[in-house]
């Protein structure tokens, strides 16, 4: 009986003591963090992001007298884990990300619109500001952007080939003097790949959707199926396995950039995030738009904007939004980010000052000029699979028709 | 031949349930209820009670700030209850089956009953919130500048203390040094010369104000955000903690009518608490909408829509035949493996061992990555090495071969290491009992060894099978279910049910957690039956062989 009591009593001391401990850690964090540092803003952003923005927002925080945490997410959970904790009510304050969530973060009401004063605007590049207005409202400020582009090994290949059939003829033409074992590398994949092949069903007369009066893209007018896409389908389909064998679905995103640097291809149909790999295999190479088809229009690849977004249900949206509308539009912040990963930057003064030294990126920026914004509407999650697929078994010798048509039906089945 | 096996059968036994036997008496019932307590024994007793009050008290306060009576009443109980259990005598029994059963209860019927109550909602992107949520996430993102306004340099004052006093807007008419203070009231101008304007435009300093700073500011993020000073054109509203401009809501709920009105264009949208979202009278609906119960649609929707009731029964028998060729395929392989290294004539058995479990002890995450493109047509090390120019994913039967393949290589380790451990468990003096009988090895095997090797490892097939039926990362990292037929790209060869179940679910419009739930009840309910039944026979495979 004595033991007992001893036991309970002594654990009664344990479980004071525990909470005792959990009070004495919580209680400073939340007293001393308004009076000695102001107010806390937590940014979510992947590794190389946390890794370039730490030293500027600590900056930011001795300023300002506030506590600056970045906290690393992985870039392909980041998304969804924020729009999971916003609708439990928590979260960070600031979020960086590509502007094509904005549809699906918007409709589950995780940001909120931000505010940017028509000089703030002008100093961005154009196109990076409509790729984070959606619905009439900015959602995010863009800091960086990028497009697809064509890197060719200039040993191999010295001039830009103007079209499709002359990157073709040269292709083959090393092909048949062995220098290379592959014309294009372009990844296809056996689920095909439509972010990479836009460009061509672009040139070839193709269109994803439809644009409303005010610009914007209007899903009820969807493009998949229609007479142009077949006939764009066709054109690709030209270029597949069984007929010239440029398009292959042996080439996906794992080996496309590897067999470029192996010497294997002279042609390479990827982005700014691709020519760190080509440096250091010590390829000499240039950048130029990805030529179109000849007598069809000009090859438009999809543009992406990287941006801030300010969270809907952040515990410091003030704060959140001075931080993104006055101090993410400063050069210094574009250009930090600029060196952690090598996009064009979005700000005009910040592309200016990388410019000089990195002449890929206006190279980038010129193939780039007749891109078309990625669409940020909530359809365009029903286009990548069905169209990539299809584009997979037209490559592999598929009747067009018939595929782009039931493609088109699948994702006018998924827009609600 | 089944009566010879009675006699094996019964001297099985004796080495497999001799040590109980002599155990027994040593823990019997009136000994343990007159066991000394232990010094260790009260130290343990303490520290893990102690943690469970640790861990309560940690998890109460939580609850308590959201207001979850409900959880806070299953916390106080079930600690209670513990505390009851343990610190008595008595309910003995009952000590040793808590523990397992609260965590049966947290980690498996917890998760399949949520499961299940989200399967009857709409749960998912657009629908995850209170319809609370979307009317102010539908108002907050309708704030326009207003046309042809300017924005202003702002700085945040209060008469009070800056922790708590009513807070006000400073506003500076730009390029000129007229002040304006701004509270829900309105706006209204301040004496020239009451206040000090910075180079910006702010204002640095206000007789009879005191001017927060940026920490101040921020600390009082909400009263900020909230703070709505209406003008003639809309209302000034902050724009961070230095600028201000004229804003209007151009949407509003109005509870009247229970719908959302455009003050622009004119449109209303009415709530529809079927769908849980606003629905204009054209059928347009709101992008924000709210988590709604939706009967038996989810379930409907599998059985009646023809994307899904379509390639369903071919997808099935796939998957079945998936199931069990990848543990038919690396059971029977992994056992033919460990009966060679069990015969006693084998030499460096050890080695042998160590490396047939590599590929066991690699990550298959990374390995189903690298069989992948071992597999591919122009670059893959496969049609390399044996000078093929097969595209394997690109055909049907060849995609599904290699997913099987893959699923052999990865998975005969673990078949091999179970049955090496079971046939050590089989006596020799059967077999070899067998062989004074004249029986052929091949005889001997098929008689005495496999039936008792299946009584051990058939739990273990079972689940394999289990596992195998929803393996999503082998299919998944490998084929994506490729190849898909021309004509449709929702339903590949090589799709299992989980994967093709994914694809409906998250791979087409937005995540619909509740339609993905409706599904996985479905998956749920074939492994249970397979499994079911399979139990059943083992049982009654027990009682033959046992």
């Amino acid at each position: 009986m004595r033991i007992r009591t001893a036991g309970v009593v002594a654990l009664f001391a344990l479980a004071l003591a525990a909470s005792g401990c959990g009070g004495d850690s919580d209680e400073p964090a939340a007293k001393d963090t308004p009076k000695a540092a102001g107010g806390k803003l937590v940014i979510w952003a992947d590794d190389k992001r946390t890794a370039a923005l730490k030293p500027f927002v600590e900056k930011f925080g001795q300023e300002n007298g506030v506590t600056v945490e970045v906290q690393a997410v992985p870039n392909e959970d980041l998304q969804n884990n924020f729009v999971t904790v916003s609708s439990q009510g928590g979260g960070p304050d600031v979020v960086i990300g590509a502007h094509d969530w904005i549809g699906n973060l918007v409709q589950n009401g995780a940001i909120d619109p931000v505010q940017l004063s028509d000089e703030q605007k002008a100093a961005f590049n154009e196109t990076a500001v409509k790729a984070v207005t959606f619905n009439g409202q900015l959602y995010g400020v863009p800091y960086a952007q990028e497009n697809l582009a064509l890197i060719r090994n200039t040993e191999l290949a010295p001039e830009a080939p103007k079209t499709i059939e002359d990157l073709v003829a040269t292709g083959k033409q090393l092909k048949a003097q062995k220098k290379v074992t592959e014309t294009l590398c372009l990844q296809v994949g056996q689920k095909g790949d439509a972010y990479h092949i836009y460009p061509l069903y672009t040139s070839a007369g193709g269109y994803l959707f439809g644009t409303t009066a005010n610009g914007d893209y209007d899903p009820k007018d969807l493009g998949v199926g229609k007479p142009e896409s077949i006939a764009a389908f066709k054109k690709i389909a030209a270029l597949g396995e069984k007929g010239e064998g440029v398009l292959k679905r042996s080439i996906a995103d794992t080996n496309s950039t590897a067999t470029f640097t192996g010497k294997k291809c002279a042609f390479l149909v990827s982005g700014p995030w691709a020519t760190a790999d080509v440096k250091k295999a010590g390829i000499t190479y240039d950048v130029s738009a990805v030529p179109g088809f000849a007598g069809g229009k000009a090859a438009a690849p999809f543009v992406g904007v990287q941006s801030f977004y300010v969270a809907a249900k952040g515990k410091n949206k003030a704060l959140a939004q001075e931080f993104v509308a006055n101090y993410v539009t400063t050069p210094e912040l574009a250009v930090a980010l600029y060196q952690a990963d090598p996009r064009p930057p979005a700000l005009n003064a910040a592309l200016d000052q990388v410019k000089s030294s990195d002449p890929d990126l206006a190279k980038f920026i010129e193939a780039g000029k007749n891109g078309q914004v990625l669409p940020a509407i909530p359809a365009m999650a029903a286009i990548w699979d069905p169209f990539g697929k299809a584009e997979a078994a037209v490559i592999g010798g598929a009747d067009p028709t018939s595929t782009v048509t039931a493609a088109g039906k699948t994702i006018a089945g998924s827009i609600k | 031949m089944s009566t010879p096996l009675s006699g094996p059968g019964s001297v099985q036994q004796a080495p497999g349930r001799g040590p109980v036997r002599t155990g027994s008496p040593r823990t019997s019932r009136t000994a343990r209820n007159h066991a000394p307590i232990t010094a260790a024994g009260l130290v343990a007793k303490v520290i893990l009670l102690g943690l469970v009050a640790g861990i309560a008290i940690w998890a109460a306060f939580p609850l308590v700030a959201a207001e979850m009576w409900g959880g806070l009443a299953v916390l106080v109980l079930t600690t209670t209850a513990l505390f009851y259990l343990y610190l008595g005598r008595r309910h003995v029994p009952a000590k040793y089956l808590i523990p397992g059963t609260l965590f049966l209860i947290a980690f498996q019927v917890v998760p399949v009953l949520y499961t299940a109550s989200t399967a009857f909602t709409n749960f998912g992107d657009g629908h995850r919130g209170s319809k609370d949520d979307a009317i102010v996430a539908i108002q907050s993102s309708s704030v326009k500048q207003v046309p042809g306004s300017t924005q202003y340099p702002l700085s945040v004052a209060t008469k009070g203390d800056p922790a708590t006093g009513a807070l006000v807007f400073l506003i500076t008419k730009p390029g000129t040094d007229t002040v304006s203070v701004g509270d829900a009231k309105g706006l209204r101008p301040l004496d020239p010369g009451a206040a000090t304007v910075g180079p910006g435009g702010k204002v640095t300093a206000a007789d009879g104000y005191t001017v927060l700073n940026f920490g101040q500011a921020s600390a009082r993020s909400k009263d900020i955000t909230d703070l709505v000073v209406p003008t003639a054109g809309g209302a000034l509203r902050s724009s961070g903690l230095s600028r201000a401009y004229e804003g209007k809501a151009v949407r509003a709920y109005d509870a009247g009518c229970d719908c959302v009105k455009d003050s622009d264009s004119g449109r209303t949208w009415t709530a529809d608490g079927e769908v849980g979202a606003f629905v204009a009278a054209d059928g347009e609906r709101l992008a924000q909408g709210w988590k709604v119960n939706v009967g038996l649609s989810n379930f409907t929707r599998v059985l009646t829509d023809e994307r899904i009731s379509g390639p369903f029964l071919g997808t099935l028998i796939w998957n079945f035949a998936f199931a069990i060729g990848s543990t038919g395929g690396t059971f029977i392989l992994g056992m033919l493996i460990a009966l060679a290294l069990h015969s006693p004539r084998m030499r460096g058995t050890n080695l042998y061992r160590m490396l047939l479990i590599l590929p066991y002890a690699m990550p298959s995450f990374a390995m189903l990555l690298v069989w992948r493109d071992m597999f591919n047509t122009d670059f893959g090390l496969i049609n390399n090495l044996f000078g093929l120019s097969v595209d394997w994913f690109g055909q049907d039967w060849s995609a599904r071969a290699a997913v099987i393949l893959v699923q052999l290589w990865l998975g005969y380790p673990y078949m091999f290491l179970v049955a090496t451990g079971a046939l050590q468990a089989i006596p020799r003096e059967l077999t070899e009992a067998t062989s004074v009988d004249g029986a052929s090895r091949w005889q001997s095997f098929r008689a005495v060894t496999l039936p008792l090797l299946l009584v051990a490892l058939s739990p273990l097939l079972i689940s394999s099978f289990a596992f195998n039926f929803n393996n999503f990362n082998a299919i998944y990292l490998t084929t994506e279910g490729a190849p898909f037929p021309a004509d449709n790209p929702s339903n590949g060869a090589t799709d299992l049910l989980i994967t093709y179940t994914y694809r409906l679910a998250f791979g087409g419009q937005a995540a619909q957690f509740g339609f993905a739930a409706a599904i996985s009840l479905f998956i749920f309910a074939i492994v249970a039956v397979v499994s079911a039944v399979s139990f059943r026979r083992t049982r009654q495979q027990e009682e033959v062989y046992a």
